[in-house]
């Protein structure tokens, strides 16, 4: 009746299905993705469809470090915003031989900043896009948890942290363009305009790769004892200070990691919306990006790709019926969120909420004894030798 | 001091305070303990029990003074390599991680090598798979060993804690009020525990519970006062001795009511 009591083999049977499970639901989201959507699904709904994965992607980077460690970030617009910046820095540095990017000529610089020297090279865009905004990720993070802020304070540093960069990015026209931010659409790749059918197709597909990727590294670092630890950083981290660990730097590796996932989901993004500006930098969207992950359930991977693409949908839908109303819509989701599904869509299922759900209304799963017997670990083992085996 | 003396003793405290804005929680402590005794520190309620053990475990950064443990100046370390130096500290309500399971408790703690990269990569070796089912075995938990440790009760929690101090093979253990919120069962059995550890690691055990502290005090005991060291002796001196009769009791011995 009880899953959570069982004996070793049992629990290896179990893993092993589990496993088993996973991988076949994971091919099947990527049948579903890859081959089944891009036939169906016109090609500006598949454009829309990529942005919304390239936007879990930065919604498991959030999980990682909330989720798991316990730790709100507010600031991953930042992150994000770098790594779209590097890719359209790239994309716009497609030109002739001699030719500046043309928003350069506005403010009469002649030559390439030295900055944008390094982006000539797609190897080494795709490098640094990934490196930068992990290592600004690590260097934010080591002054902050070595000075052990944590909780509200931390969210509230990330913030600032945010509006700095904001504000910098929307000051340097000579550099980046200022709050035009850079074009992505009519620019070429690999000889390709950036917009057209084929370039978003791949652009497409490499969000499902990458998203599948990642999960598989979430997955990697959330399970074992690097994972349990960020739990144990999450539950209490003093306590873990007296086993013997120092947090510091679990906690700033993980941070550097989230950042540089946002920052992947952040290229996918640009290339696929057409144009980054710094208003990806607002309050509001990095907000946003922690809300997906509480809609779908903190601390479970799959929760927070669910609580993406959930709310991005129902934005989408909404607010091409309902314009007018729709935000409505979407406060009243948070609202239930918050007071119904503390623990998000995937947490209350986890919790056998749709067994609580059918007891509610008398539908009750038959217990042969009480139900606290049945689930006394003694009782069950006296059973299992009673019975041989239980299967 | 000599050079033997410093070996012999575990634990050294030299003129500690520790204040907070002008209140002294400890007052100029001293007071050192041999390797291999079980210690219990008794004191009423603001004596700095606590801090005492903030203090030792790295919490709490001491005003003045210092503190040896095996001979090394343990002040200024972050609390994570004094516990590597082989202090474990058991908290006054059990502590243990409530959404790992039991088992998933004693190997986090068991890992030998602490650092993130290790961690991260190393998989648990046998000796510490070993040493997880061991001590499962030990506080009585190997039928809940894949129970999340929020399922456990309050008693096998405080088990679960304490070999979860264990795991970290500790040389001193330090124990804040093992004993409070137990049955008188489970009190009896955490003392057994207790004096079963006491065989193989040096232990400071702080407690209230005078029935508990007679049962494990085969050694000294230790009485603070107002952050100060009151008495120290065997459990039949210290309770006879009429300062500690006068803290406690609030009265001297003259009235005779007590």
């Amino acid at each position: 009746m009880n899953l959570e009591i069982e004996t070793g083999i049992q629990t290896k049977q179990r893993k092993r299905k589990n496993k088993l499970l996973e991988i076949g639901l994971i091919l099947a989201f990527v049948i579903i993705l890859a081959v089944i959507l891009p036939i169906v699904l016109p090609a500006f709904r598949l454009r829309l469809v990529g942005r919304f994965l390239s936007l879990s992607i930065v919604a498991l980077g959030i999980d990682l470090i909330w989720g798991y460690t316990g730790l709100l970030s507010l600031g991953h617009g930042i992150f994000f915003a770098l790594g779209g910046y590097a890719l359209a820095m790239h994309l716009n540095l497609q030109l002739p031989e001699g030719k500046l990017p043309d928003f350069f000529t506005l403010y009469g610089v002649k030559e390439l900043p030295w900055i944008w020297q390094p982006f000539y090279s797609l190897p080494v865009t795709i490098i640094a896009l990934i490196v930068i905004p992990g290592i600004v990720a690590g260097i934010l993070g080591y002054l902050v948890f070595r000075n052990r802020i944590k909780g509200v304070y931390f969210s509230i540093l990330t913030q600032a942290a945010l509006l700095v960069f904001f504000n910098f990015f929307n000051g340097q026209q000579e550099l980046i363009n200022g709050t035009n931010g850079l074009k992505t659409d009519t620019e070429t790749i690999f000889g390709v305009l950036a917009s057209s059918a084929n370039a978003q197709r791949a652009f497409y597909l490499s969000t499902v790769i990458c998203l599948v990727l990642i999960y598989g590294l979430c997955r990697w670092l959330t399970t074992g004892r690097f994972g349990r630890l960020l739990m144990a950083i999450r539950d209490d981290e003093t306590r873990v200070r007296f086993s013997g660990y120092n947090p510091t730097g679990y906690k700033v590796l993980v941070f550097a990691i989230s950042g540089a996932i946002a920052a992947i989901a952040g290229a996918l993004y640009t290339v696929q919306t057409g144009i980054i500006t710094p208003s990806i930098m607002q309050v509001a969207f990095s907000i946003e990006m922690v809300i997906w992950v509480a809609v779908g359930g903190r601390g479970t991977l799959i929760g927070a790709i669910l609580g993406t693409l959930l709310v991005r949908l129902a934005q989408t839908f909404l607010s091409e019926r309902f314009p007018e109303i729709w935000l409505f819509f979407q406060g009243a989701l948070f609202l239930i969120v918050v007071t119904v599904l503390p623990d998000g869509i995937v947490g209350w299922w986890q919790n056998n909420g749709w067994g609580k759900l059918r007891s509610l209304f008398g539908f009750r799963d038959r217990l042969a004894t009480y139900p606290s017997i049945e689930i006394d670990p003694d009782v069950q083992q006296e059973r299992e030798q009673i019975t041989g085996n239980k299967d | 001091m000599n050079e033997q003396s410093t070996i012999d003793k575990i634990l050294e405290i030299e003129n500690l305070t520790v204040s907070f804005d002008g209140f002294k929680a400890l007052d100029n402590l001293n007071f050192s303990m041999n390797t291999g005794e079980l210690r219990v520190i008794i004191g009423p309620n603001g004596a700095g029990k606590t801090t005492f053990l903030d203090v030792i475990t790295g919490k709490v950064q001491p005003t003045q003074g210092r503190v040896l443990f095996k001979g090394k100046n343990i002040k200024k370390l972050p609390e994570y390599q004094i516990a590597r130096l082989g202090i474990g500290r058991k908290f006054q309500t059990p502590r243990v991680y409530l959404n790992l399971t039991a088992k998933e408790n004693l190997d986090l703690v068991s890992n030998h090598n602490k650092n993130v990269l290790p961690t991260l990569f190393a998989r648990p070796n046998s000796g510490e798979k070993r040493t997880v089912a061991g001590l499962l075995e030990t506080i009585g938990l190997d039928t809940k060993a894949n129970l999340l440790a929020n399922l456990l009760s309050h008693g096998e929690k405080q088990r679960l804690e304490i070999g979860m101090l264990v795991a970290q093979s500790p040389d001193l253990l330090l124990v804040d009020e093992p004993a409070a919120g137990l049955t008188d069962e489970e009190t009896e059995n955490i003392g057994a525990l207790l004096l079963s550890l006491a065989e193989s690691h040096s232990i400071i055990a702080i407690e209230h519970d005078m029935e508990f502290v007679r049962q494990i005090a085969n050694d000294k005991v230790t009485v603070l006062h107002q952050g100060a060291l009151l008495c120290e002796g065997t459990m039949d001196e210290v309770q006879n001795d009429p300062r500690v009769i006068e803290v406690y009791l609030g009265q001297t011995p003259e009235d005779g009511n007590y």
